[in-house]
C-alpha cells in the first residue's frame, strides 16, 4: 500500500531497508545467540545519517520527526528488533532534550546524537517503580552549583553503552510525581556506574542494564526544563516514542509474515504446498490485514504528532497498543505456520516471537495504554456533559 | 593525494539475459548498476582520502544514463565526477575505451593513483585498467587485494594470483585494478544521497580531452565482434541405480576413471 511518503521519507525507508537486508539480517541470529551489543551496526546507521532523522536541522539533524524515526525502526525490526531498539533508545533518550533542552544543552548534546557518535538512553524505571512511577526513589539534591544523584535505575536500554542519559529523579519528596525532575548525565561522571546486564527472552542484541548513582555530582545546568517538570517531560517524550514502539511491532510482524508466506509456498505436505490449504491461507490473510492496519495507524498517528498536534497521548497509546498486540498474534501464528521448523532456531520466526513480547511491556504495559485511552475517553465525555 | 576511480555502468547481472537469436545482451527493462568491482575501487579511493587527505575524482564513459552511477559515487563521497559522453565515443572497444579514459586522466591535475575494477561484468575483458596504464605510460598492478604501503610516490600492494599473492612495488603515479577481497563498500548516507540528487554532473566530449577523432568510439576500435553465442552444453545427467552403498561404489568408480 502507498502511504504517500515524501521523497525524503521514502529515501529514508529504502535506505533503512537496505541496511536491514544487507547488514542486519545476516548477523541477527548470531547477535541473538551471543547477546552481543551491535556496535558495528550502530556505526553503519550513524554513517548512513539515520540517527539524524528525528533531530532538528539547527542541531546537526535532518529535521524529521516521529514518522521518520518510525520508518527506520520498522525496517530494522524486520531484520532484528534488538538492533532496532538500540537505535530507538537513542531517540527515547534525546527527545527530552529536543523538547525541553536549553539552546546550550541542545548545542552540546544533539549534534553527537545525530551523527551516531554518541548513543542516548532514558532512565525512569526502578525496582519499585514500573507502571506506577510514584515509587521512584532516586533523588537529586541541589548542593551549591551541583545536583547530587543517588539511587538505582533498572532495565535501562543502552545502559552502559550510551554516553548520554536522561534520568528522572525526585527533587521534592513532598510533591509526588510533581516533585520529579529530569537531568542529563554523561557517562564518565564520577559516581555513575552500571550494574548487571540482564539475560532476556528477546531483543537479546540490545543491552538492558542497571544504572547506578552514588553521590553522582552533575552541574546544575544539566537540569532539563524546571524542577518539578520531570513527569511532564516523561509523558511528552512517551507521546513521541510510543508510535516508535508501534513501528517496531509492525516491523517484527512484517518480518514474520514474510517468512510465513515464503515457507508456506515451499513446504509440501499431502502432496501439495501448505499454502494451498485454506486453513493456512486464512491465517495468512488475517495476519497481512492486521499488519497493514497496524502500519496505517502507526503512520497516521506519527504524522499527526509531527504536524504539531497537542493532545496526542491517547493516539500514541493506541498506536503502541494495537501494533504490539498485532505483533504478538502474528508472530505466534507465523511459528504455527512453520510448524516444528518454526520452533527451531535455524528459522528466524521463533526469535521474532520472543522479540514480539517486549512491545506489549515497555514504554508502558498494554494495560497502562488501555488505561490512558479509557481515561481520556471518560474525561472528554465528562467535559462534554458538564 | 589525488585518486581517480573509474566506474562503469553495467546491466544488473542478476537480471540480465541473453537473446538466443542474436546472441546479444537484452538491456531493456534491466536495472543498471555500478560494475560490482568498481564499487571496491571507489571505496578504496575514499578510504585513502579519509586516511591521507586529498580528493577523489570519478570517471565514467557511457551514454547519458550513466550519469546515475556518478550520482551514486557522489552519494558515497566522491569529490568530483566527470561523465565522458558523446556520440563519437559510442561503440568503443577496450582499446578506444582505454585511450579515452587515459586522455581524461591526463586532463586532471596531479593524479597519484588510478583505481579500476578487476573487470567489468558485462564486457569481462579486464583490459581497460592495463590499457589505460599503457596509454599513460605509467606502471600498473592488476588484481590488487590489499594496499600495504602508500606514499605520495610509491605503492606496495598485494596482487592476487592463482596460488596465493605477490607483493608488488610501483612508483606513482600508477594504475591498479582491484578484487572484492580488498574492502567492503560503504552504504551511502542520507546526506550524501541528497547532495547527489541535486548535483550537476559535468559532461566531457572529445574536445574536452583533446582526443584524436580516429582513436575514439567505433572509429578507434579495431576489434569487431563476429558472432556471440552460448557455448553448447555437453552436460547430461545420469542416475545411478541400486542401494546407497552400490551407488556410492559406482560413483567412486566413475570418479576414478575421469
Ligand atoms: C527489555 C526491557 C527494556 C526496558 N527499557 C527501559 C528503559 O530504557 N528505560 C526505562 O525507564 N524503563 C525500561 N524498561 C522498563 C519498562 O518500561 C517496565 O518494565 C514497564 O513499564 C512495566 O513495569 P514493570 O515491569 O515494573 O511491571 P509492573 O508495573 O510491576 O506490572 C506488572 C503487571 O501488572 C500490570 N499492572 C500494573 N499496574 C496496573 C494497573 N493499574 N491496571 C492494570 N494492570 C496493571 C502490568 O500491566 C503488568 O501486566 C524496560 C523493560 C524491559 C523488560
Ligand atoms: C554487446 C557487446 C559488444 C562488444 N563489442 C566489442 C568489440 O567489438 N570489441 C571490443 O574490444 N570490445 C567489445 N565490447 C566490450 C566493450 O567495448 C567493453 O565493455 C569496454 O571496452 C570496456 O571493456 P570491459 O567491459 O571488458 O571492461 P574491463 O576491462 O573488464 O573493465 C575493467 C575496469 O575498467 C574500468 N572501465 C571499463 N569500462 C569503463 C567505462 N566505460 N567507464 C569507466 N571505467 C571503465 C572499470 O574500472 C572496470 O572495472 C563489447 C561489449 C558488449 C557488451
Amino acid at each position: 500500500m502507498d502511504y504517500f511518503l515524501t521523497e525524503e521519507q521514502q529515501m529514508i525507508k529504502d535506505l533503512a531497508a537496505r541496511i536491514a537486508d544487507e547488514r542486519v539480517k545476516p548477523v541477527a541470529a548470531e547477535l541473538d545467540e551471543k547477546e552481543e551489543f551491535p556496535w558495528e551496526l550502530m556505526k553503519v546507521l550513524g554513517e548512513a545519517d539515520l540517527f539524524a532523522v528525528w533531530v532538528p536541522e539547527e542541531y546537526g539533524g535532518l529535521g524529521g520527526g516521529v514518522l521518520e524515526q518510525a520508518l527506520v525502526v520498522e525496517e530494522l525490526s524486520r531484520a532484528c528488533s534488538g538492533v532496532a531498539v538500540s537505535y530507538a533508545a537513542s531517540a527515547l533518550g534525546s527527545f527530552p532534550i529536543i523538547l525541553f533542552g536549553t539552546e546550550e544543552q541542545k548545542q552540546r548534546y544533539l549534534p553527537d546524537i545525530a551523527s551516531g557518535k554518541r548513543l542516548a538512553a532514558f532512565a525512569l524505571t526502578e525496582a519499585n517503580a514500573g507502571s506506577d512511577v510514584s515509587g521512584i526513589a532516586t533523588t537529586a539534591t541541589l548542593d551549591g552549583d551541583e545536583y547530587v544523584l543517588n539511587g538505582t535505575k533498572q532495565w535501562i536500554t543502552n545502559g552502559g553503552e550510551a554516553d548520554i542519559y536522561t534520568v528522572i529523579a525526585v527533587t521534592d519528596k513532598t510533591k509526588g510525581p510533581r516533585g520529579y525532575s529530569a537531568f542529563i548525565v554523561e557517562k564518565g561522571t564520577p559516581g555513575l556506574s552500571f550494574g548487571k546486564k540482564e539475560k532476556k527472552l528477546g531483543i537479546r542484541a540490545s543491552a538492558t542494564r542497571e544504572v547506578i548513582f552514588e553521590n553522582c555530582r552533575i552541574p546544575k545546568e544539566n537540569l532539563l526544563g524546571r524542577e518539578g517538570q520531570g513527569f511532564v517531560i516523561t509523558m511528552k517524550t512517551f507521546d513521541r516514542t510510543r508510535p516508535g514502539v508501534g513501528a517496531q511491532a509492525v516491523g517484527i510482524a512484517q518480518g514474520a509474515l514474510d517468512e510465513a508466506v515464503k515457507y508456506a509456498r515451499e513446504r509440501v505436505q499431502f502432496g501439495q504446498p501448505i499454502s494451498s490449504f485454506q486453513g493456512i491461507q486464512f491465517m495468512l490473510a488475517d495476519m497481512a490485514t492486521q499488519v497493514e492496519a497496524a502500519r496505517a495507524l502507526v503512520y497516521s498517528v506519527a504524522r499527526w504528532i509531527d504536524s504539531g498536534a497537542k493532545d496526542v497521548s491517547q493516539a500514541a497509546a493506541m498506536a503502541k497498543l494495537f501494533a504490539s498486540d498485532v505483533c504478538m498474534k502474528v508472530t505466534v501464528d507465523a511459528v504455527q505456520i512453520l510448524g516444528g521448523y518454526g520452533y527451531m532456531r535455524e528459522y528466524p520466526v521463533e526469535k521474532m516471537m520472543r522479540d514480539a513480547k517486549i512491545t506489549q511491556i515497555y514504554e508502558g504495559t498494554n494495560q497502562i495504554q488501555r488505561s490512558i485511552i479509557a481515561l481520556d475517553l471518560i474525561k472528554k465525555a465528562a467535559r462534554k456533559n458538564k | 593525494m589525488h585518486i581517480v576511480a573509474c566506474i562503469k555502468q553495467v546491466p544488473d547481472p542478476s537480471q540480465a539475459r541473453i537473446d538466443r537469436e542474436t546472441g546479444l545482451v537484452i538491456r531493456e527493462g534491466v536495472d543498471k548498476i555500478i560494475n560490482p568491482y568498481d564499487l571496491h575501487a571507489l571505496e578504496e579511493a575514499l578510504r585513502i582520502k579519509e586516511t591521507k587527505g586529498g580528493k577523489v575524482t570519478v570517471l565514467s564513459m557511457g551514454p547519458a544514463s550513466a550519469e546515475q552511477v556518478l550520482r551514486d559515487a557522489i552519494a558515497m563521497g566522491a569529490d568530483q565526477v566527470i561523465l565522458l559522453s558523446d556520440r563519437q565515443f559510442a561503440g568503443a572497444d577496450t582499446l578506444a575505451t582505454s585511450y579515452t579514459l587515459a586522455r581524461a586522466v591526463a586532463r586532471l591535475e596531479d593524479v597519484n593513483l588510478v583505481i579500476c575494477g578487476k573487470q567489468a561484468v558485462d564486457g569481462d575483458t579486464a583490459q581497460v585498467g592495463p590499457g589505460m596504464a599503457a596509454k599513460l605510460d605509467i606502471p600498473h598492478i592488476t588484481q590488487v587485494r590489499k594496499l600495504r604501503e602508500l606514499t605520495e610516490d610509491k605503492l606496495v600492494a598485494e596482487k592476487l594470483t592463482d596460488r596465493g599473492y605477490e607483493v608488488v612495488e610501483v612508483p606513482l603515479p600508477a594504475v591498479i585494478t582491484v578484487v572484492k577481497e580488498l574492502n567492503e563498500p560503504r552504504i551511502p548516507g542520507l546526506r550524501g544521497m541528497m547532495r547527489a540528487k541535486k548535483a550537476e554532473i559535468p559532461v566531457w566530449g572529445p574536445e574536452d580531452i583533446e582526443a584524436e577523432a580516429d582513436r575514439i568510439g567505433l572509429k578507434g576500435s579495431p576489434t569487431q565482434v563476429w558472432r556471440t553465442f552460448e557455448p553448447e552444453r555437453h552436460r547430461k545427467g545420469e542416475m545411478l541405480e541400486g542401494t546407497p552403498s552400490e551407488q556410492a561404489a559406482a560413483l567412486w568408480q566413475r570418479l576414478r576413471s575421469l
